[in-house]
């Protein structure tokens, strides 16, 4: 275990939709320069934990402690002040871009309330001003650094929406990239990729971990990318903490091996 | 390949009979009034039958050559029926002439629009098309301003020009004011004219009430049409599509209905009249000016002629339009702009982002709606009478048609729709009981031809790599 504070702290997160108990009583941390994955069966209930650490839900339970530039009680904030103060950023397991925009366009998008405070809120930038004029050069300049890294500068003034599937899941992450966040939680980066894109992106993340320096927490069902680039796992099942650890012990844990294969009288029903 | 000409014929008679049967009570027919005694008698009109069966027989003929990809003879079919239909050959009926001229375009549009669209496809496939393209969109509106701003000037300009001039730089103005809410919030506004309404009564009530000017009241009346914006935009920045839509239908009537009653302020039904009209540096367009003012005419020494109050309300709109337009223009690069249109995208993701959705949607309702509010007091200086019936629902899905035709978040679109809109009825006025016929017909042409709107491109707002152009291509 890594010496590093904790960046984000859930402790007893519990979320009931009326009779449905999503998420039970579920305690982990992710450290900074940390890959922390979370994963679990279908319907384990991981979705709903991203959903409650970016503020789609109000969880039931439980207290959620980001340690950024000062503290953040996530659970008590409105879904885009959790972006916008908390700095916590995310991409979603059926993509959500901004089709219809260009992929520069959806990258200054990200940088929206950044570049709002230089605008004076437009009065500055309907005057054309220059102090906006340079935040949005910068601002640019930001989004070029990530095209880069995705390997997509040529596509940069594309719609995003006409980019084939592998380039929208790494134009997503960038675009989560480029509101600066200090923790990035990504719902299922390499659903649909194939093996080529699928290391492309673990090279990505660990760039992101490393270089970058803020924490990640990472849904995923592919065990290849979980195995490999993460630090620390978390198992989830029927929306409860069956195991955690490293992910050498996570893939001997028997109650993990339970939960993924079923037990054999389980198994005898189908 | 293909059918054969006896095939073909034999369709085209079987079309026409099909029609005749149709139009035998409709055309053949009609009843007359010859007096209270004997009540009503049958006139024939066969001969008109007769003329729109042939044309009848052989459009469709020439439908099924140009189908089969004979596009000469189908296109040479078409061109002799514009030939009969403009030629001065006596038919039983006037209209039956445009029947006739409209039946061959349409024949002449269907032959050559196979070749025509793979001709301009390919061609905008290659570099240099890419930059007519790219230039073309930004020319499109410089040949328009040219052409409003040379109007006046021109022969063409009398009164009936002039005043279908102001109102459809009116429709402009609106249509660039919604184009903000729905092109590029995305947030379907069904209720815009009582932004409109807003704004026409400010002026109406300050300038006769309180005795304020056209130019004073200007801003009042957009910062008046705002407010409201944001009143309607705080109950209902929780609904998406059609319940928006539903709900600012709603509003829409809502403030009609509270101009109708409140009596004591708007004088309800009976309007308010007398409204003075715009004045260009306190002076007054009117033939004698009243006490302690001066009309134009002394000003400037000319002559008094009535139509110069039209060229200068001409000119006010079209700055009014102008001022919306670049102001859209220009926030469209601001990042207040980029988010309205990520909100349209994807409304999720905004938030995720940090977006905060709630000001975005308000600032996108006030902007949209203060545009309606000059709109609105521009209109109430030039009728000079404003009442409930001038702010009807109707005018509301006008507006929105405009947006929706000229293709959502484009500005030259959508002034080539209200052009399409509000001056093709006018144009049409002489079809008579036709007109809103053929008015719908060109709508349902424009919608088979173009279904998302005339003008479907968008131009980025900002880009990494300028277009060029990259050799002759």
């Amino acid at each position: 275990m890594s010496e590093a504070a904790p960046l984000i702290e859930i402790e007893h997160l519990t979320m009931r939709f009326g009779g449905l108990v999503a998420v039970d009583d579920v305690s982990f941390i992710g450290r900074p320069r940390e890959i922390t994955a979370i994963i679990g069966p279908n319907g384990a209930g991981k979705t709903t934990v991203f959903n409650c650490i970016t503020g789609f839900y109000r969880p039931t339970i439980g207290r959620l402690l980001l340690r950024g530039d000062r503290q953040y009680l996530l659970e008590r904030m409105l879904g885009h002040e959790i972006g916008q103060q908390a700095r916590v950023a995310r991409t979603f397991q059926n993509i959500r871009l901004f089709p219809a925009m260009t992929v520069l366009e959806n990258l200054l998008v990200a940088q929206h309330n950044k570049l709002m405070l230089a605008s004076g809120y437009s009065v500055f930038g309907l005057l054309g001003l220059r102090r906006y004029r340079r935040a949005e050069e910068a601002a640019v300049e930001l989004a070029r650094a990530w095209l880069d890294r995705i390997g997509l500068v040529d596509a940069a003034d594309r719609p995003a929406g006409e980019l084939p599937y592998g380039a929208q899941r790494r134009l997503e992450i960038a675009r989560a990239m480029c509101t600066e966040p200090c923790l990035l939680c990504l719902d299922e980066p390499a659903a649909g990729l194939n093996p080529r894109e699928s290391a492309e992106l673990n090279q990505l993340l660990v760039s992101i971990r490393d270089r970058d320096g803020i924490g990640v927490l990472l849904i995923e069902h592919d065990m290849s990318v979980v195995m490999s680039i993460s630090n620390h796992v978390v198992v989830l099942d029927y929306g409860r903490k069956i195991a955690e650890g490293a992910p050498a012990v996570i893939q001997r844990d028997p109650a993990v091996i339970r939960a993924y294969l079923g037990t054999d009288e389980e198994r005898l029903d189908g | 390949m293909g059918l054969r000409l006896p095939t073909m014929l034999k369709d085209a008679g079987l079309t026409a009979l099909v029609a005749a049967a149709l139009g035998i009570f409709i055309v053949g027919f009609h009843t007359v009034d010859v007096g209270s005694r004997t009540g009503l008698s049958f006139d024939y009109q066969f001969g008109d039958l007769g003329v729109a069966l042939v044309v009848i027989f052989f459009g469709r003929l020439g439908l099924s050559l140009a189908a089969e990809g004979l596009r000469w003879p189908a296109i040479a079919l078409g061109a002799a029926m514009i030939a009969v239909g403009a030629s001065p050959l006596r038919l039983p009926s006037s209209f039956l002439h445009w029947f006739v001229v409209l039946g061959g375009v349409l024949l002449v549009i269907r032959a050559a629009w196979p070749s025509a669209t793979h001709a301009i496809s390919s061609f905008a496939k290659t570099p240099t098309g890419r930059v007519v393209d790219h230039l073309g969109n930004q020319w499109a509106g410089w040949l328009l301003l040219t052409l409003a701003v040379v109007l006046p000037f021109t022969p063409m300009a009398d009164q009936k020009t002039m005043d279908l001039g102001v109102l459809i730089l009116t429709y402009v103005m609106l249509g660039w004011g919604l184009n903000i809410v729905v092109g590029l919030a995305g947030l379907l506004d069904l209720g815009y004219v009582a932004f409109y309404a807003v704004g026409a009564y400010s002026y109406a009530l300050l300038s006769t009430q309180h005795g304020l000017g056209f130019w004073a009241v200007l801003p009042l009346a957009g910062m008046m049409a705002a407010s409201f914006g944001v009143l309607l935009g705080f109950p209902v920045l929780r609904l998406r599509g059609d319940y928006l839509a539903i709900v600012t239908l709603g509003f829409g009537e809502i403030i009609r209905l509270v101009i109708l009653n409140w009596v004591d302020l708007t004088s309800g039904p009976a309007g308010i009249g007398s409204i003075p009209g715009p004045t260009l540096f306190g002076a007054v367009f009117a033939e004698t000016a009243p006490t302690g003012k001066q009309t134009v005419a002394e000003m400037l020494g000319i002559p008094f002629n009535s139509n110069h109050r039209l060229i200068y309300l001409y000119y006010i709109i079209l700055v009014l339009a102008l001022i919306t337009n670049l102001f859209t223009q220009r926030m469209r690069r601001l990042p207040v702009g980029r988010a309205w249109e990520a909100l349209r995208e994807d409304e999720t993701a905004c938030k995720a982002l940090g977006i905060n959705p709630t000001n975005t949607k308000l600032t996108a309702f006030a902007i949209g709606a203060m545009f309606a509010g000059f709109a609105g007091s521009f209109f109430a200086a030039k009728q000079r009478f404003i009442s409930p019936e001038s702010f009807t629902f109707i005018e509301s899905a006008i507006i929105l048609a405009i947006v929706v035709l000229g293709g959502m978040g484009s500005q030259v679109g959508v002034v080539l729709a209200a052009v399409l809109l509000i001056g093709l009825p006018e144009w049409f006025r002489e079809l008579g009981n036709y007109r809103m016929l053929a008015f719908g017909l060109a709508m349902v042409m424009i919608m088979v031809f173009r279904p998302r709107g005339l003008i479907a491109h968008r131009e980025p707002s900002i880009r990494l790599h300028p277009v060029k152009a990259r050799g002759s291509g």
